[in-house]
């Protein structure tokens, strides 16, 4: 009885049939494509882009050259020198993130004591040549004065959470 | 200078005919990618021109610009025959299949034979393609492909003896007429086995999804015609695209009353569409199988190489002969309404 039926399915092509309604219903289903160049997921404020370096309203850098990004990156992919400036303070010399070795883990943002480093929303980033993978002092910090207004929303909208 | 007149006249069809069977190859390109699109819920080519309409004709232009490289090992006049030989049986086959009531460019009394025949002969271009550029992946995809046409070629012949018997005719013309009544004398009814191992058998004989291990995308890259390239390779994607429209178009003649009106014989509707030309009828049958084509190749995923030759050889060739019993039990009663 079990062969028979069997064979009956087979020849009338019963699974086959099944299949191709599946398939035929998804024919109708609404697309789910997002033209991408015009047309972009939404984004959560916690999303790890490409780095920027913040600065106070007065225009002053953030960063004090605590170098806890530094140590903390598990990539290594941050290099920092320091030296004292004229008043008295801590400051950097040099701030390098090469993004061939930078994981975005986001890390180096969590560890900041005074919210100097950061990852912004911008990841349609690109470069021609190697040497330029390496963010630079000056390159992070005009990146974050660009960026500053969406960067200091994110903040405030994910501030409850921190 | 008559005679030049006639080969004018005939040259004049063999245009009319492939040109826009050429047009029609690009766009089910086009339609395929959308179909298939459409069914894994993307939306397809929708950037060159509006709604991606010169879409293939961005791709025509990409392969003509491209190299075509014969490699080093290669027969040079092999390797560039073999696509030849398998575009121009596609094309050459439209050569018997009437388009409306004695539109046809050939009369021919064998219909049904040539187009076996030249169904046939698309195989060679398979094997000399595989063969000729000296490489083991196209032999290799060369022989499967090969062992699978021949195969099934078989068991589309004992279809096609299925019709003969129905029509009483080789030729095409006078076998659409022995369907004429209404959609029930079609011969989809009376054939119904045959014509599912008929289509089933089309879709393997042009190498598509799923029974599509000749090119085997997963396994071996693009089987026999891994080699080519640039317009050698477009010629041959035109040629499976072009039998794709060859398999169908003759489905729609043998089993679905090929230029036949659906509303024959339905009072007052019959009347109504008896303006619409034939060729209207066929196109739009031909796209119906066309349709399955890709709805298919959507769905089912590919069969494993000795389940293809099981279902060739011990399912489809016994149930076509038992089937031939069937029908010619049933001339021989004159069985209503068919073959009375």
């Amino acid at each position: 009885m079990a062969a028979l039926k069997h064979y009956f399915r087979s020849f009338l092509l019963w699974e086959l049939f099944i299949g191709l309604r599946l398939t035929g219903k998804y024919l109708f289903a609404r697309k789910i494509t997002v033209q991408y160049p015009e047309e972009k997921t939404p984004m959560s404020p916690r999303f790890r882009g490409l780095h920027a370096l913040r600065r106070y309203p007065n225009g002053e850098e953030r960063c004090i050259a605590c170098k806890l990004c530094e140590a903390v990156c598990p990539a290594l992919a941050i290099t920092i020198d320091m030296q004292q400036r004229e008043d008295g303070t801590r400051r950097t010399t040099r701030y390098d993130i090469d993004l061939f070795k930078c994981i975005f883990c986001g890390f180096c943002e969590e560890s900041c004591p005074v919210d100097s480093i950061v990852e912004t929303r911008f990841f349609e980033y690109a470069f021609e040549k190697r040497e330029e993978s390496i963010m630079t002092k000056p390159k992070l910090l005009a990146h974050g004065d660009r960026m500053e207004a969406s960067i200091a929303a994110d903040r405030a909208a994910d501030a409850r959470y921190r | 200078m008559d005679s030049l007149l006639t080969l004018v006249l005939i040259l004049l069809k063999i245009v009319a005919i492939v040109a826009p069977l050429m047009l029609s190859v690009a766009y089910l390109t086009y339609a395929e990618r959308k179909i298939i699109g459409y069914i894994q819920v993307r939306i397809g080519p929708n950037r060159v021109g509006p709604k991606g309409w010169l879409q293939p004709i961005a791709d025509a232009v990409k392969l003509m610009m491209k190299e075509i490289v014969i490699p080093t090992g290669a027969n040079r006049f092999l390797f560039v025959l073999a696509p030849v030989l398998s575009i121009g049986p596609a094309l050459a086959a439209w050569a018997a299949i009437p388009l409306g009531d004695g539109i046809v460019l050939s009369h021919i009394d064998a219909g049904l034979l040539y187009l076996l025949a030249m169904t046939s002969l698309g195989v060679y271009g398979v094997i000399i393609a595989g063969w000729a550029s000296n490489s083991k992946y196209s032999f290799l995809g060369a022989m499967r492909s090969a062992a699978q046409i021949v195969s099934y070629e078989i068991a589309m012949g004992f279809a096609l003896v299925g019709v003969l018997m129905a029509g009483g005719s080789l030729n095409l013309n006078e076998i659409v007429r022995a369907q004429s009544g209404s959609v029930l004398h079609w011969f989809w009814l009376p054939l119904l086995p045959l014509f599912i191992v008929y289509f089933i058998s089309g879709v393997a004989e042009t190498n598509r999804a799923p029974f599509d291990v000749a090119e085997g995308e997963s396994e071996i890259v693009a089987g026999f015609h891994v080699e080519y390239s640039g317009m050698t390779f477009a010629v041959f994607f035109l040629a499976e695209y072009a039998n794709m429209i060859l398999i169908s178009a003759l489905a729609a003649t043998m089993f679905l009353g090929g230029w036949l009106s659906p509303f024959q014989g339905i009072p007052l509707l019959g009347a109504l569409f008896t303006w619409v030309p034939g060729a209207v009828w066929l196109i739009l049958k031909t796209a119906v199988f066309l349709f399955l084509f890709l709805w298919l190749r959507a769905t089912f995923p590919r069969y494993r190489y000795d389940q293809i030759m099981r279902l060739g050889w011990k399912v489809f060739i016994p149930v076509t002969i038992v089937w031939l019993a069937v029908v010619g039990v049933a001339k021989w009663a004159h069985l209503a309404p068919w073959f009375d």
